[in-house]
């Protein structure tokens, strides 16, 4: 068969493209990176040559420590006699990690089961999202504390602590999936609904066979969002628990050695983003497998 | 075609106004489709044809008249799967794989894996989209989507096939050879037809009976017995009867087009379309 034939043709073609697609990625990758170490190092270099100053701001090591100071303060010890900088923010990221992936789950799932109640009716929708927007407008500094104290004492001891900063961490995530959940579910195509009616789907079927499938694409660019956010929402809740043992236990840590060392604060903000990146990352793999799209639909 | 089994579809009356007192789209319709008929509904746009055929498939709701399928209501008729549908657009599951378009009206009726696999080879033989069966809807050309989506209604059996203009979107070339395939799949699977079209070359050469239908409001302007031997072929298009009937459906089309504006511009389109 002529068209199977071409068809498997194209397919090899498409493979191939899609190996010179990922080294054109990586190569652009470096390429931003590179502007952006010489933006920061150009900057750097034309603030000390001209004595830039603005108010209290100085071009100087302490403000802005070179990219090489920061990244080789990764492996210099924490502390005297103490282990590498590195294997210290190491296991601060692991342990912001664990806090942020149990707010993301929380909050993703909180977000879809909300979205798919309120997707069902209008009312629904025009009473509760004015609420579920309003809650966001709260900063989290604020409301972090009240989730401590209210969270916390009803907690097992294995979850204490770190537990109600997941549910701080939940709180940023479940606004987006809630949002995008609603829309992708009420944004079917009329006809594929008509096709469904003439097969005499319930309601179920419809929901699990159309609305959520076709929802899909739009839940996943909630999560994209909502993944880097977690992780800020779970530094962020650090700080009211109380916990050393997390990135935001570092970061308020290195601030007060700031004087001192400032390439350990930049070093631990790198490590926090590069964290933020994964949780975004992971999600991409994540579409990648589960989303089946036109090439076009692909983000 | 024996007058004494009872119809397919039977139309009493039936009339469909929109909103309140509004525009009214379909009055007075009757119509008989009997066993193994295929019988299309041709007329100028805004006649009413696409929403009749919804209203046999209980997709919308009659103003007033009586709907019966299968010898019941229509809403049970629709419930029991009585009627698989095709719309102009393939109306695919882009999530899905050809195989699985196909399969999904039977994943409903709680058909098992192994004999949805069984059907899905039958039906991709019969619509000749054998070795496409895992590709996705994005990578098929508009007539194998279309091709997909007539298996996909084929897929549980049911006794009545109704399709909106299936082939409108598609160009004159392949709409030709999709309406050939059509007429061998309808031979071999012996359902019952209800066509919409606004071709009087496609209308002409598929059925059986063609109803003509007039502008708003629609109503059966006029009803042509399709006379052709079965099987058609490409050559059906060259014979002079065939001539024939394609001139006396589109004099029913100006005489149902009387009534209001005969220079309206989409009957300019409707005339002029089946140059042979």
């Amino acid at each position: 068969m002529t068209i199977a034939a071409s068809a498997a043709g194209a397919r090899g073609a498409l493979g191939r493209g899609r190996l010179r697609n990922a080294a054109e990625r990586a190569g652009l990758f470096l390429a931003v990176l590179a502007v952006l170490w010489g933006l920061w190092e150009g900057f750097r270099a034309f603030g000390e040559a001209v004595d830039l100053r603005a108010g209290q701001f100085v071009v100087n090591d302490r403000t802005m420590p070179h990219l090489h100071d920061i990244v080789a303060q990764l492996f210099e010890p924490s502390r005297r006699n103490g282990p590498l900088l590195i294997g210290v923010l190491w296991d601060a990221a692991l342990f912001t990690a664990k806090e942020a992936a149990a707010g993301f789950l929380l909050g993703a799932l909180f977000g879809l089961a909300l979205g798919t109640a309120l997707a069902h009716s209008g009312l629904l929708q025009r009473g509760f999202v004015p609420y579920i927007v309003a809650s966001q407008t709260v900063p989290i500094l604020a409301v972090a504390p009240m989730v401590v104290v209210w969270v916390n004492p009803r907690l097992p001891p294995g979850l204490r602590d770190w537990g109600a900063v997941a549910v701080i961490s939940a709180y940023l995530t479940f606004f987006p999936v809630t949002i995008n959940t609603i829309r992708g579910l009420t944004s079917v195509d009329p006809r594929a609904l008509e096709l469904m009616r003439s097969y005499a789907a319930g309601a179920w079927a419809v929901l699990w066979k159309l609305r959520f499938p076709a929802a899909l694409p739009f839940i996943f660019a909630a999560l994209k969002i909502a993944a880097p956010a977690s992780v800020v929402g779970a530094i962020i809740g650090e700080l009211p628990a109380s916990i050393q043992a997390g990135l935001g236990g570092a970061i308020l840590n290195f601030n007060q050695y700031y004087i001192t060392s400032p390439p350990s604060l930049w070093a631990t903000n790198l490590v926090a983003a590069l964290l933020g990146i994964s949780f975004f990352l992971a999600v991409l793999l994540a579409e990648r497998l589960v989303v089946r799209r036109a090439p076009e639909h692909v983000g | 075609m024996s007058e004494s089994r009872p119809a397919v579809v039977s139309l009493r009356g039936v009339t469909k106004s929109f909103g309140a007192g509004g525009v009214t789209a379909l009055q007075s319709i009757d119509l008989e489709v009997r066993p193994g008929e295929f019988v299309s509904l041709i007329g100028p746009s805004g006649c009413g044809k696409s929403t009749l055929l919804r209203i046999v498939g209980d997709l919308v709701e009659p103003t007033a008249g009586e709907v019966v399928v299968n010898g019941k209501s229509a809403r049970q008729a629709r419930l029991d799967g009585d009627y698989g549908i095709v719309f102009q657009d393939a109306v695919l599951y882009d999530w899905r794989t050809v195989a699985r378009n196909i399969s999904l009206p039977l994943e409903l009726l709680g058909w098992d894996r192994a004999r949805r696999a069984q059907r899905v080879r039958e039906l991709l033989d019969l619509v000749e989209l054998r070795g496409f069966e895992n590709h996705h809807p994005w990578q098929l050309s508009g007539g194998m989507q279309q091709r997909v989506a007539i298996a996909r209604a084929l897929s549980f059996s049911p006794a009545l096939l109704l399709m909106d203009e299936p082939f409108g979107a598609l160009d004159e070339m392949t709409r030709e050879r999709m309406n050939a395939e059509l007429l061998r799949i309808w031979e071999r699977s012996g359902s019952t037809v209800v066509f919409v079209t606004h071709s009087i070359s496609e209308a002409v050469f598929l059925s059986t009976r063609v109803v003509v239908m007039s502008r708003r409001p629609g109503r059966i302007a006029a009803i042509v017995d399709i006379d052709l031997p079965q099987p058609r072929t490409a050559d059906t298009r060259e014979e002079p009867r065939f001539f024939e009937l394609v001139t006396e459906v589109r004099d029913r089309l100006r005489e149902g087009g009387l009534d209001e504006d005969r220079t309206a511009p989409d009957e300019g389109e409707l005339v002029g379309e089946e140059a042979p």
